[in-house]
Order: C-alpha cells, then structure tokens, then sequence
C-alpha cells in the first residue's frame, strides 16, 4: 500500500434508491495518470467528491499515503495534499486570478487567523502563487478577475489553485471540456509534464487525450469498476466497448 | 494601485524570463482588459473626497454647533456616530462576511446593560457579584468598554458557534431567535428596570477627560467610530480578512484551498458583535439611560437598513447610511410620526436603483483585487 499515494477502499454511496458508488476500490500511484471514464451519470463525480471530502461515503475508507482521511473535512484534506478541481469550476468569481491562487499558499504556510498584515504586498503568499501560475502558464491572467476568463482559463485557474497546496494527489474531474482541440492540446502537454511530480486521478471524455495520458485506466458503469488496466487492454475489452466506448463517437 | 505593488515585485523576480516577459503582458491587460489599475487610480479621486467629506462633515459641523452653544446638534451627531459604529460593527458580519445577523440588537444592548449596571453599583457602592470572584461596578469608562467588548465577544461566540451551523434565512431566523430572547430576559428582570429601563445617574469618565462635556464625548464617540473602521479596513487586508472574502464569495472553494470557513466565520462574527457591543456601551452613556428597547428587533432592523442604505460591504457605508437614517428619523419624525413611510421609499430606492447603497452612488463601485 506504501507505493500507493491515494487509496480507495470499497467505497459505498447511495443517494435514495440510486446505487451512486457500489464498492469501489482503486489506487493512484506514484507518478502516474490513472483515468477514470464511464458514461454520464456513472458516478465519477461523486466518487471524486467522497475522495475530497464534499460527499460522505456511506461505507469505505480513503487514504492519502498511509493516513486515513475519511473522516476528515474539506480543507483538511486539502491541507494534507489533496488537490481537485471541479467539473463546473467553483471559484471566487470576482476576486482576481491571483487572490484564488493565493488562498491555497496562506492554507499551507499558517492559519488564517492573521489580522495585520496585507496581503496584497506579501512576498510570501504572492511568490508561491505566481509560480503555480506560470506552471499553468496563466501568469499573464494574474490579476483579471475571473469572471472575465474563459471557460478552459478557468479550468486552468483551478488546477493551479490545487498546484499551490502542493499536492501529494491531484483529482481533476474533466478539465478539458469545452476547451477545443487546441486548449486540449495545451492541457495534455502540461499534465503530462505535470505527472511526473503529482501523480493524476483524471476524470475525462475526451478519450484522445485520456488515451494518450492515462498509465492506467478504471471504466465505471453505474457506480461500479467494471474494467481496469492500461490503454490497450480497456481499448480491447468487450465489457467496455459495449458499455462505454460503443455508445461514444470515440 | 495596489495592484502594481505585488506586480511589479513579482515580475522583478530574479529567477524568471517568463516573468519578465509576462511584464508587457500584463500592462496591455492593464490598458485594455478593464484596466484595473486606470479604473482604480481614477475612482479613488472620487471615493476619496466622498469619504473625506462624510468624515470632515461629521467632525467639523458638531464642533462648530458647539461653539454656536447648540449642544443639541453636538448631541445629535454623537447619536449618528454611535449608531455608525454600531452599523461598521454590523457590517462587517453582513457585508464583508456574507452573515446576515438579524440580532445585533443583542450586543448593542449588552453593551449598553453593561454601562448602565456598572455604573448603577458605582453609584450606590453595592458589588455586582460577589460569588465566585467579587466584581465591583466601575464609572471608568475604559473598564466599561473593555468589559462590554469581552462580553458582547463571549455571546457573540455561543450564539455564533449555534448560528453559523445554518445558513440562509435560517441564520436570519435564528439569531434573531436568540436576541429575542434576551429582550424578554432584560424585560422581565426587575433588579436592572426590567421593562421601565435602567437610568445612569452618572456618566461614566475617563482619566483627566470630562466626559461629561457634549463636544469631549462626541470626540471620544468619533475617535470609537473611526478605530472601528480603521480596524475593518486593515482586518479586511489581512490574511484574516482573505480568507473572510472567499467564505462569503464562494466557501466550497475556500475549503477547497485548506481553509475551514466556519471558524474564520465565526471570529468575524465575534469582533462585529464586539464593535457594536462598544457602540451599545457609548449609546448608554450618551442617553444616561438604557432600556430593553435597544436590544429589541426593531434595532436590529434598523441596523440592518442602515447597512443597506449605506453600501453593503463597503467601509464608509455604515457612516453615510446613520447619517441618512438619523437624520430623517430627526428631521421628518419631528414632522411626521409617518417618516418610515418616506424611509421606505428611499430604501426602495437604494434597492431598485442603487444596489451598491449611498456609498456606491456617491463614490463608484469598489473593485476586487
Ligand atoms: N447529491 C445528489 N443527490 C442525489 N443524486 C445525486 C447527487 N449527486 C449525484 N447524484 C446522482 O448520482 C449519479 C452519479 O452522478 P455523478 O455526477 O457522479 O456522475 P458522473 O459520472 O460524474 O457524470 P457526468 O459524466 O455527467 O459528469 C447521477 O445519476 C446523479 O444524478
Ligand atoms: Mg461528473
């Protein structure tokens, strides 16, 4: 298990009547990108949220290197080294590129409760954020707010967000929706120069990219894993071609 | 402005040419992207002088009532001072933290209780309690307040750490929940004056200060107001202050960063109710009299109206909104018993056309960095 950054152990969801997760255990390892594709409605999203804290599973433990997280809230998660961005971005709108960034570097260097200094010419907080901007290649957008930006710079935005936790594990739920093919592009190259250091848990349709990046691939139809292994064995298996890849112009 | 400062500190980096080469980029953003830095430099021109005049307006008209022997004027605009401060206090949790407190009244009223019980024992020399620890009254004012401050603090943190567990009209409701409560407590406690109100046979002082002077305690009551604002502004710069932002724009993301929202709430809600708490502690003393009426949702209404009319979130809005709001309360109540009709008209007003408040009118928007 030690080689394992993130570990999900028989994770259980239900939300009414609806078998959201059904016991699903997976791991992300150290330097890779493990893809996680399924159809609309499969569970992706809620399985993403049970790992980050913003869904409770009903049964199951999750574990980020050997610590046990399942009990744990949001922010200390992310504190730990959980980074994820959302499907639908979830940012502070009309605050600044930069004050978003900035937020996760003040998380890491203390708490929050300092009341004197500015932000705004602090060094300490400004430096770290502007770095993880420019790994996004977004420090050009660092003082827009983010209401103005597009739909892929916000996507951007977010993973650096998570970038300046310096995360152990990176959850991104489709980042490249919406973004054309030559925002899809960009992205690909960053996340696989990105995998080197923070392994991905990536969340994605557009099965070019997930093929060209994923190290290991898990299909999950209606909450469960139904096939795992690396591009060619999923490309190949019957199960998947006819549950997922069958009904997706891929 | 201020946002050449982290800018250009940035891109000076030594490590980066991207960075430099970011610089250019960045000042084309500024010219054309909305710019920022234009848009802020020229509105402060503006926003400037409205401030410098609801402040210069506020200290200079009193003192020259005073001269003119109109002590009702000095007293007048004591009344809106106090009743701003208590609004900045207010603010902080509605505007800057996204807490809609329909109780404030709660430590507005506290805060004057405290003044009226302290100096109710100085007066006739009886302790306030004498079990575990003995606690004399005091007519110090310094002991006043701090004592004002801290309780206001401790209610504001069991109310808060009950309240802030819900959100929406549900926080509305239940922090008004709780201030009604202790407005019939106050009401039906009749060692203090239950509803008769409790009188303040002295004023409370200060060392070497005559508080009793109407211009000295208008003085003291500005001084209260303009530290309470200058505490918001630099709270509201920090880290602290941050953090507050994000958990009232968007907290999933302010968790999502590493920071829990509920305490930074939380010790917002406790310093707002400490302001306002002050204020109540002043209000008492102004009046020589406190009463249950302070503490009862009306106040905290009214607070609340004050905070709207002035510019949500905005620093000067709590000081342009009492001085809208007492003065028709003065003016057109001495004409009408029906000026509410008229303040209901403004409000409308402020809310259909002015959603940024008095202050946003006179004074532009406020830009986020
Ligand atoms: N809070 C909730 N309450 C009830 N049902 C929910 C809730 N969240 C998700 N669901 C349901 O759970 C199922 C899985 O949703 P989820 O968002 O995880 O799917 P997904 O795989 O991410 O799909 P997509 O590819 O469309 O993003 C869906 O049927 C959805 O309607
Ligand atoms: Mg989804």
């Amino acid at each position: 298990m030690s080689d394992s950054v993130l570990s999900l152990q028989n994770l259980h969801k239900r939300f009414g009547a609806l078998q959201a997760t059904n016991d699903v255990s997976l791991d992300l390892k150290r330097g890779e990108i493990h893809a996680l594709i399924g159809p609309n409605g499969a569970g992706k999203s809620t399985l993403i949220g049970q790992i980050a804290g913003n869904i409770r599973p009903d049964e199951g433990h999750v574990y980020l290197a050997d610590t046990e997280i399942t009990g744990m809230s949001i922010a200390q998660r992310a504190r730990l080294g959980l980074g994820r961005s959302f499907q639908v971005s979830s940012l502070a709108e009309p605050l600044s590129v930069m004050r978003n960034v900035m937020m996760g570097v003040q998380a890491l260097q203390s708490h929050s409760f300092r009341f004197w200094r500015p932000v705004a010419s602090d060094q300490r907080l400004l430096e770290p954020a502007y770095e993880a901007l420019e790994r996004m290649q977004l420090s050009h957008r660092a003082w827009t707010p983010v209401f103005e930006l597009s739909h892929g710079e916000r996507r951007q935005v977010e993973v650096a967000c998570a970038l300046a936790l310096k995360p152990r594990a990176l959850l991104l739920d489709e980042p490249m929706a919406g973004l054309g093919p030559e925002g899809s592009a960009k992205l690909t190259e960053l996340l696989e120069a990105l995998k080197l250091e923070v392994p991905i848990l990536l969340i994605e349709h557009d099965m070019e990219a997930v093929f060209r990046l994923a190290d290991r691939i898990s299909v999950l139809v209606s909450g469960s894993v139904i096939a795992h292994g690396d591009s060619e064995a999923i490309k190949q298996d019957p199960l998947v071609r006819e549950a997922y890849l069958g009904d997706s112009d891929a | 402005m201020t946002n050449n400062i982290p800018t250009s500190a940035v891109s000076s980096k030594p490590t980066s040419n991207s960075a430099r080469a970011s610089m250019p980029k960045h000042s084309h953003s500024g010219g054309s992207g909305a710019a920022p830095a234009n848009q802020a430099d020229s509105h402060f021109g503006r926003k400037g002088l409205v401030q410098i005049a609801l402040l210069g307006l506020l200290l200079l008209l009193p003192v020259a009532a005073y001269f003119f022997g109109h002590l009702y004027y000095v007293n007048l605009a004591s009344r809106i001072t106090i009743i701003a401060m208590a609004a900045v206090g207010l603010n902080l949790a509605i505007g800057y933290g996204g807490m809609v407190s329909f109780g404030h009244a709660a430590y507005f009223g506290l805060g004057g209780y405290v003044a009226g019980i302290s100096a109710y024992h100085a007066f006739d020399f009886t302790p306030f309690m004498t079990w575990p620890i003995s606690i004399p009254g005091s007519d110090s004012l310094l002991v006043v307040w701090l004592a004002a401050a801290l309780l206001c603090a401790l209610l504001a943190l069991a109310i808060g750490a009950i309240s802030l567990r819900t959100t929406g009209v549900y926080f509305i409701m239940i922090t008004l929940a709780f201030a009604q409560m202790i407005y019939y407590f106050a009401n039906s406690w009749p060692t203090y004056g239950g509803e008769d109100g409790l009188p303040i046979y002295i004023r409370n002082s200060l060392p070497l200060v005559d508080t009793t002077n109407a211009l000295t305690y208008f003085l003291i009551c500005f001084g209260g107001l303009v530290m309470a604002m200058a505490v918001t502004s630099r709270l509201m710069k920090s880290r602290f202050g941050a953090a507050l932002t994000m958990a009232r724009l968007n907290d999933v993301r302010l968790a999502t960063a590493g920071v829990s929202p509920y305490p930074v709430r939380l010790v917002a809600f406790v310093i707002s109710a400490a302001i306002t708490g002050l204020a109540g502690a002043l209000y008492a003393d102004l009046n020589g009299f406190v009463s249950p009426s302070v503490l009862s949702w009306h106040f905290s209404g009214e607070l609340m109206v004050i905070v709207i009319l002035g510019g949500v979130g905005r620093l000067y809005g709590p000081l342009a909104g009492a001085i809208l709001f007492v003065m028709m309360e003065t003016f057109l109540g001495g004409i009408t018993q029906y000026w509410q009709l008229f303040l209901g008209l403004v409000l409308l007003g402020v809310v259909l056309f002015a959603k940024h408040g008095i202050m946003g009118w006179l004074a532009g928007r406020e830009r986020n960095e």
